[in-house]
């Protein structure tokens, strides 16, 4: 039995993160992972999907683009297991980078399933270790499968990422349900490496959660790719023969039934709270499954318990479980941390073209009966988009009529995600459309849009 | 937890005598409102302190135990020393009391661009930075006030008459001029739309910012309206500012050299008072609600006046002039030792009855030496009244940055010709003093023709 002062249970984003806080605090700290290091975000999530989405760019590319700008490939073949290859590659890369981190900061990873054990007290295999300060819980998320309606994981025609990752080859058709980020990203990624793929969304849009004009920018252009899209479609049944799977889905009343090689479940992920301990050491869950934390200090029901990343609550997000880490292990060190503002955290899919947003959605804002006004400007008129043959998407501003605040901001287009972050420190700070206008952007930049739908918020607008 | 302080701030909070007025140099403690041991929130009233203007209250800038009283009840102490410390039970504040010597916090910048600082001998305010301690107040602003590049100096709080010699310098101020309260963006939009003085609020960002979130629900700090002000009164900007023009630059320049910093004209009138004696007396047939006096309707005629004489209606801005939309005009009232000027704001827009209720209500309390900053600050037109006095004319001291001032003299009968014949009337005189910087003679001139006509036809100010 060891004592730290700081035992973190999973080795995720939120976790490792927190870990590398604490120990840069002061604290003595250790690490609890059963798996790799980086959880699902470097070893099957983030890391490997954007690794292969990059593949994907290259592919279209070269195979669409190239031409235009003076380059001449002969045939272009695609290979989805040397793209998986590389992406793992990259995925192991990282997950030896947090284990030099650990090593950096005099953490010590203790290898095993960790189980909640009441006084601040975690066992790992025969062996308990004991907190002083505090036990953090960030065990994070899985994929799960709709068994309802048949479509049970079976990892060979019933798939979820886990299982796409590591697939050697793409296959012919494929049907994805859910076309939230995980799902549109992997549309993307097989339908560049030539499946035919079917997007199934039970709500009436897909990236529901994005800005409705993001959604709809992004069905057009996926549809002009030969995606098929459906939107408020439900698959009513799933017959899973032995290499492949029928669905019924309806759509506006109407039944339709196709057959594909595989299924990829991208609808949803479960929490990991399951054999925790959590009953025995007084940690209660919300109606939702979710750990129920004070948002304030993100302590559990149990006295000393933090919990922090996707078991926490939503938005499920990784960069929101690395800040829940840092706040966290600064507040177990004694700190007050400014408190984290849940409607300031990015949103980023990494499909192609990009959606990136931050803050309200222009329908939330018609909903809350805001004064509002709309900024848009469209990459189409940019320069640096146009050199680059990058027109597609936008830039939209929900600009607060009274005071300017920026309400939301929603980007689609190439870089999206790099270039929402300009919005978030101007949000974080409480800068309004004037100071982002006021900040000089380089030209010929694609950030130039930002501060161009900024002005078109107030009607100014140079370039349009 | 809207006060919240910085949360790298120390737990033991330092209280120092804040600047509780524009010109407050130091501050004699009055009474002790909290015992060592009180346990106090922010916003709580540590104690009364008498200031140059008026016993005002110093308030509680952070939650905690007031841990030590450092100055006895009764001492003078100069602005930003430490007079208490608020902490946590038990707190050791031994190192906070050894630097208590020589003022709580580093001395202030100078004050930047001030028409007439403060002597570098007295002590300084504090820096708007400190804002994280404990807040010093803020001179108010008119309510709408908008910041802009060249932030308006603070109004002088003393009143010119002539028993003040020199113009009255404006001191040096917390907010002072070009000086930075800690505000995001937003913070600062906000605040300027709904009238909050951004200096008097305690910021919860990172290292004491303002943001949105210290805004809420706080109307009650704002440098409010006069309750009853019209509502119709914002519609808009407050103001327009003027860019200076070769010309007027120049004239500036000259006239400065010849004459003092500020360049002064006067101007003298004489008013046919004999309707508006009438109609003061027909008023005050109806009773006690109607007793208005020559004053309030002098004041009344003045801002009816300015609206239409914006140019008078003006603070000078060294780079610019700043015409008001807005008329609040200061209104001198001698108390015991000296003498201060409420601000009648919006007098444009309030009834005769509404600024004689105000005027003798802040009149009564400025002898009591209860004002607050706000009821004394921002006027953007002075009237000062010695006519009770016997006076028949004077000319005042323009109360910068303000451009004019009248100087109002004692209703008079006098033999004068009218119709050919001779006859006897009541008549004032009126002595306007003008910034020639802001307001040329014939600008002046007109401004006092139209406040003559509603004199002579006090209707035309209701008309």
């Amino acid at each position: 039995m060891a004592t730290f002062d700081v035992i973190v249970v999973g080795g995720g984003p939120a976790g490792y993160v927190c870990a590398i806080r604490a120990a840069q605090l002061g604290l003595t700290t250790a690490v609890v992972e059963k798996d790799k290091l980086g959880g699902v975000c470097v070893n099957i999530g983030c890391i490997p999907t954007k690794a292969l989405l990059q593949s994907a760019l290259i592919a279209n590319m070269v195979r669409h683009q190239a031409a235009e700008f003076g380059i001449t490939v002969g045939e272009v073949k695609t290979d989805y297991g040397v793209a998986m290859k590389r992406s793992r590659k990259v995925s192991e890369q990282n997950s030896k980078g947090v284990e030099f981190l650990m090593k950096k900061h005099k953490i010590t990873v203790i290898k095993g399933t960790g189980v909640l054990q009441p006084g601040k007290k975690v066992k790992v295999g025969n062996d308990v270790h004991e907190a002083t300060k505090g036990v953090v819980i960030a065990t994070g998320s899985r994929v799960k499968g709709i068994p309802q309606i048949g479509l049970e994981l079976n990892g060979k025609t019933v798939v979820s990422s886990d299982e796409a990752l590591f697939m050697e080859t793409a296959p012919a058709t494929l049907a994805i349900v859910g076309a939230g980020a995980v799902g549109m990203e992997f549309a993307d990624v097989f339908a560049s490496f030539g499946s035919k793929v079917t997007l199934i969304e039970a709500l009436p849009r897909i990236l529901p959660l994005e800005d409705a004009e993001s959604s709809e920018a992004l069905s057009k252009s996926y549809r002009k790719r030969g995606i098929e899209v459906r939107a408020g479609a439900k698959v009513k049944k799933a017959t899973v023969a032995a290499d492949k799977v029928t669905l019924e889905v309806e759509t506006a009343g109407k039944t339709e039934s196709f057959t594909v090689d595989k299924v990829l479940m991208a609808a949803g992920r479960a929490v990991n709270t399951e054999n925790m301990g959590f009953k025995e050491s007084g940690v209660e869950l919300t109606d939702r499954g979710f750990v129920k934390v004070n948002l304030d200090t993100l302590e559990t029901t149990a006295k000393g318990v933090y919990c922090i990343g996707d078991v926490a609550g939503p938005p499920m997000l990784a960069h929101k479980g690395s800040r829940e880490g840092t706040n966290v292990a600064e507040i177990l060190a004694g700190h007050k941390p400014p408190a984290i503002k849940y409607d300031n955290v990015p949103s980023v899919t990494y499909c192609h073209p990009e959606v990136a947003s931050i803050g309200m959605t222009e329908d939330q804002a018609k909903e809350k009966k805001l004064d509002y006004q709309v900024g848009r400007f469209p990459f189409s008129a940019n320069g640096r988009a146009r050199t680059a043959s990058e027109i597609e998407g936008f830039v939209k501003i929900i600009r607060d009529k009274k005071y300017g605040e920026i309400l939301g901001a929603h980007i689609v287009g190439s870089h999206a995600s790099e270039m929402i972050h300009e919005l978030t420190v101007a949000r974080e700070n409480e800068y309004t459309v004037e100071e982002v206008d006021l900040a000089i952007h380089a030209h010929p930049t694609l950030s130039e849009a930002v501060a161009e739908a900024c002005l078109d918020s107030m009607g100014r607008a140079l370039n349009i | 937890m809207p006060f919240a302080l910085n949360w790298e701030a120390r737990m033991a909070t330092k209280v120092v005598m804040e600047a509780l007025s524009p010109t407050m140099e130091e501050g004699r403690l009055v009474e002790w409102k909290k015992n060592e041991g009180d346990k106090v929130s922010t916003g709580d009233v540590l104690a009364e302190v008498e200031t140059d203007k008026a016993v005002m209250e110093l308030v509680a800038r952070a939650d905690g135990v007031l841990l030590k009283q450092v100055v006895a009840a009764g001492s003078t102490v100069p602005v930003s020393s430490l007079v208490a410390i608020i902490g946590q039970p038990g707190e050791d504040v031994s190192a906070l009391l050894n630097g208590a010597g020589g003022g709580a916090a580093p001395a202030a910048p100078p004050t930047p661009a001030a028409p007439a600082a403060a002597p570098a001998t007295k002590p300084a305010a504090p820096a708007p930075g400190q804002a994280a301690e404990t807040a010093p107040i803020a001179p108010a602003e008119p309510p709408t006030e908008t910041p802009k590049p060249a932030p308006a100096a603070p109004a002088a709080a003393s009143a010119p008459t002539p028993a003040a010699t020199a113009a009255p310098a404006p001191a040096a101020t917390t907010a002072a001029p070009g000086g930075r309260v800690k505000a995001s963006p937003l913070a600062r939009k906000i605040a300027a739309e709904r009238g909050l003085d951004l200096g008097r609020v305690s910021g919860s960002g990172p290292e004491g910012r303002v943001i949105r979130r210290d805004l809420e629900g706080l109307a009650a700090v704002a440098a409010a309206p006069a309750a009853g002000m019209p509502l119709q009164a914002s519609p808009g900007v407050s103001y327009t500012d003027v860019p200076l023009s070769q010309i007027r630059k120049t004239i500036a320049k000259r006239l400065a050299q010849s004459i003092g910093p500020i360049p002064t004209f006067y101007l003298t009138t004489e008013i046919d008072m004999e309707r508006a004696w009438d109609a003061r007396t027909a008023l005050k047939a109806l009773g006690p609600e109607g007793d208005i006096s020559f004053n309030d309707i002098i004041i009344k005629a003045a801002a009816t006046a300015l609206k239409q004489h914006p140019e008078c209606n003006a603070w000078w801005q060294d780079d610019h002039i700043r015409q008001w939309n807005e008329v609040h005009i200061g209104m001198a009232v001698a108390i015991d030792d000296g003498l201060i000027t409420p601000v009648i704001r919006h007098a444009d827009l309030k009834s005769l009855r509404q600024i004689s209720a105000e005027s003798k209500d802040m009149a009564g309390r400025a002898r009591e030496r209860k004002l607050k900053p706000e009821e004394y600050t921002g006027s953007t037109f002075s009237v000062s009244n010695l006519g009770m006095f016997g006076i028949d004319e004077f000319t005042a001291i323009i109360n910068p940055p303000e451009a004019g001032i009248l100087a109002v003299g004692a209703i008079v009968q006098k033999a004068v010709v009218v119709d050919n014949a001779v006859t006897t009337r009541r008549r004032l005189r009126i002595t306007m003093s003008c910034d020639h910087r802001v307001i040329d003679g014939a600008t002046g001139a007109k401004f006092l023709k139209t406040l003559r006509t509603l004199l002579e036809n006090p209707l035309a100010m209701v008309w």
